[in-house]
C-alpha cells in the first residue's frame, strides 16, 4: 500500500502534486469487487465533489459506484480502461488509475486517511 | 431457477466490504440477521474451503471460494463444478392419485413419462403464470420425486398442501414426504460422469439427461437424476445429510482437483449462459410459461386437456400467441442487468432486461428479458438503456452457449 497517498472509507486514494490529484480505487476494492469487465467513467470538463459518485466499475455480477475523495474538474480519464478494464485488478495503484482532477479545496485532503490509518481501518472491516 | 434468486444482490453484498463507511451502520444488522440464517450440511466445508458465504433465500450459501467467478465459470465447462444446493427443497408424492393430482397443479404431462425419467415443469396460478418452476422425476405410477427452488419453498409446500387436502378430500388418495433430512449437490461438467462412475457400481453410461435413479453412491442411499442447471453433462445427487460432506469430500477427491467446489455467482453465469430462466428474475407469478418460452414444457395431451390452474389464459396464448416474449441478447456497453429499460430504434419502450451480465466463457454482454411480440425474432435491434444511456442490443437465439446433455445418440 503507497505510503505517498490519502485514502478515503469508501476504499478510493488519491495522489496531490501540487493542485494536481490523481484517483483510484484501492487494492483492498478491487479485491472485493473481483475482475472487472467494464469501466464507465466521467467526461473531461465535468465536476466531481468529495464522497460523490463519479465512474462506475463493472464485473461478472455486478457494478459498483465509485465515490470521489476529492473535489474539482476532471482533467484527464484513463482512457486504456476502456479497452483494458483489468488493469484495475492488476494495478490499482498505477496502471490501473481513473481520473485526474484539478483541485477546487485542497483542505478536503484533512478528512482522508494516511496509509497507516487506512490499514487499520481495512483490518476492522473484516 | 434452480438454486439462485437475485444473484446480482448476492454480488452486491459479497461486495459491501468496499461500500461508504456512512453505509457500516447496517452491519451490525446485517451480521444479527446473517445469524438467522439456515445452514445446509455442508456450511463448515465450505467456510474450510474458502467459501465466501452471503445470504441467499434465508440461508447461508457460498457465492464463491478461491477462485474468482469468471474462472469458476470457464472450469465448470471445461472441467466440471460441485454445487451445493442443499438449501432447495426436495419431496416425494406417493399414492395412487399422485399423478393426476401433480398434473392439476403442473403443466407437464406426467402420466406419459416412463418410470425413471423427468422433466423440467412449471407450478401455475389460476391466471397462468408461474409460481415456480421444478423438476419432476416420475419414480413409479404412485411416486413423484420432485425439487423446487429455494427461495419458493414456503409458497410452493403451502399450495401443495391446500390442493392435496381438497384432493383427498374428495376421495384422492395423495401424501407427501419431504427430503429435509438429505442433501442436494450438483455436479455439473464433462468429469462429471467419468467421476461419478468412480464412486458408483451403475452403468451411468445408460443413464440419460431427465433420467432417474435410487441407486448406491460412495456407500450412501442416493437419488441421482441426470439434470443440472448449466447447460453441461451433469448429475443432481440426493444424499442423507448426514453423509453430504463424505460425498462432496469423495468427488472432489476423485476428480483429481479438476472437479471445483464452485458458487452460486459461477451457477448465475451458468445458467444465463444456458438460455435458463432465473424463478424471480425471469419467471413470475404474473409471467405464463408461453410468455417464458416454455410452451414446449406443456406436453400435447395437456394441450388438448387442459387440466391445470390457469389452463384458459396459457391455451388461449398458445393459439393466439403471447403479448411479450422472452428473448435473449447481446448487448453493447456496460453489463444490462436486471429492470434494464429496452427501447425500439425510434425510442418507444418495449420490455426490460430480467438477467444480464457478463459472459465468462463468451466474453461479451449477455442478458435476458421480454420484449414486445413482434420485436422477439433473432437479429432485431434495439437499444438498452444503462445508467441513463442507450446502447445498442440485438436479439439472440438461446442458448448462449451450446447445452452438452447427455442424450441417446
Amino acid at each position: 500500500m503507497p505510503k505517498d497517498l490519502k485514502y478515503a472509507d469508501s476504499h478510493e486514494w488519491v495522489k496531490v502534486e501540487g493542485d494536481s490529484a490523481t484517483v483510484g480505487i484501492t487494492d483492498y476494492a478491487q479485491r472485493a469487487l473481483g475482475e472487472l469487465v467494464y469501466v464507465e467513467l466521467p467526461e473531461v470538463g465535468i465536476s466531481v465533489s468529495q464522497g460523490k459518485t463519479f465512474a462506475a466499475l463493472e464485473s461478472v455480477k455486478a457494478a459498483s459506484d465509485t465515490y470521489s475523495p476529492v473535489s474539482g474538474e476532471v482533467v484527464e480519464v484513463n482512457e486504456k480502461l476502456s479497452d483494458l478494464p483489468g488493469l484495475v485488478n492488476t494495478s490499482p495503484y498505477e496502471k490501473g488509475w481513473l481520473i485526474k482532477v484539478k483541485l477546487s479545496n485542497s483542505g478536503e485532503l484533512n478528512s482522508l486517511m494516511d496509509d497507516d490509518k487506512y490499514s487499520k481501518f481495512c483490518e476492522g472491516n473484516h | 431457477m434452480r438454486g439462485l434468486l437475485a444473484c446480482a444482490t448476492l454480488a452486491r453484498r459479497a461486495a459491501a466490504s468496499s461500500a461508504p463507511a456512512r453505509v457500516r451502520h447496517l452491519a451490525g444488522a446485517a451480521e444479527a440477521a446473517e445469524a438467522e440464517l439456515k445452514r445446509t450440511a455442508l456450511y463448515d466445508f465450505h467456510v474450510a474451503h474458502g467459501g465466501k458465504m452471503v445470504p441467499f433465500a434465508g440461508w447461508s450459501m457460498p457465492i464463491q471460494y478461491r477462485d474468482s467467478i469468471m474462472d469458476s465459470t470457464v472450469n465448470c465447462r471445461a472441467n466440471g463444478s460441485l454445487f451445493d444446493v442443499a438449501h432447495m427443497c426436495g419431496l416425494s408424492l406417493k399414492g395412487r392419485g399422485a399423478i393426476p393430482f401433480l398434473e392439476s397443479l403442473v403443466v407437464a404431462d406426467v402420466a406419459a413419462l416412463r418410470d425413471g425419467t423427468g422433466t423440467l415443469t412449471v407450478f401455475t396460478n389460476e391466471q397462468g403464470g408461474a409460481i415456480d418452476d421444478s423438476v419432476i422425476a416420475k419414480v413409479t405410477d404412485h411416486h413423484i420425486y420432485l425439487v423446487v427452488n429455494a427461495g419458493c419453498r414456503d409458497k410452493d409446500l403451502a399450495h401443495i398442501e391446500a390442493h392435496m387436502e381438497a384432493f383427498n378430500k374428495k376421495g384422492g388418495d395423495v401424501k407427501w414426504h419431504i427430503h429435509d433430512d438429505r442433501s442436494l449437490l450438483a455436479l455439473q461438467g464433462p468429469l462429471a460422469a467419468p467421476t461419478l462412475q468412480l464412486l458408483t457400481k451403475e452403468d451411468l453410461s445408460k443413464m440419460y439427461f431427465s433420467d432417474f435413479k435410487m441407486i448406491d453412491i460412495n456407500g450412501y442411499a442416493c437419488f441421482l437424476t441426470r439434470t443440472g442447471y448449466t447447460g453441461e453433462d451433469g448429475f443432481e445427487i440426493s444424499v442423507p445429510s448426514e453423509n453430504a460432506v463424505d460425498l462432496a469430500e469423495a468427488i472432489l477427491e476423485r476428480s483429481e482437483g479438476k472437479v471445483r467446489l464452485t458458487g452460486l455467482g459461477a451457477r448465475d453465469s451458468l445458467r444465463l449462459e444456458a438460455g435458463l430462466c432465473l424463478y424471480g428474475n425471469d419467471m413470475e407469478q404474473h409471467i405464463t410459461p408461453v410468455e417464458a418460452g416454455l410452451s414446449w414444457a406443456i406436453g400435447k395431451r395437456r394441450r388438448a386437456e387442459g387440466g391445470f390452474l390457469g389452463a384458459d389464459v396459457i391455451l388461449k396464448q398458445l393459439q393466439e400467441g403471447p403479448k411479450i416474449r422472452r428473448v435473449g441478447m447481446v448487448t453493447q456497453g456496460p453489463p444490462a442487468r436486471s429492470h434494464s429499460e429496452l427501447v425500439s430504434g425510434s425510442g418507444e419502450r418495449i420490455g426490460e432486461v430480467t438477467s444480464g451480465g457478463f459472459s465468462p466463457c463468451l466474453k461479451k454482454n449477455i442478458a435476458m428479458g421480454y420484449v414486445k411480440s413482434g420485436m422477439h425474432k433473432a437479429g432485431t435491434e434495439l437499444k438498452v438503456v444503462v445508467r441513463g444511456k442507450s446502447y445498442d442490443a440485438v436479439v439472440t437465439k438461446m442458448p448462449f452457449v451450446p447445452t452438452k446433455y447427455y442424450k441417446p445418440s
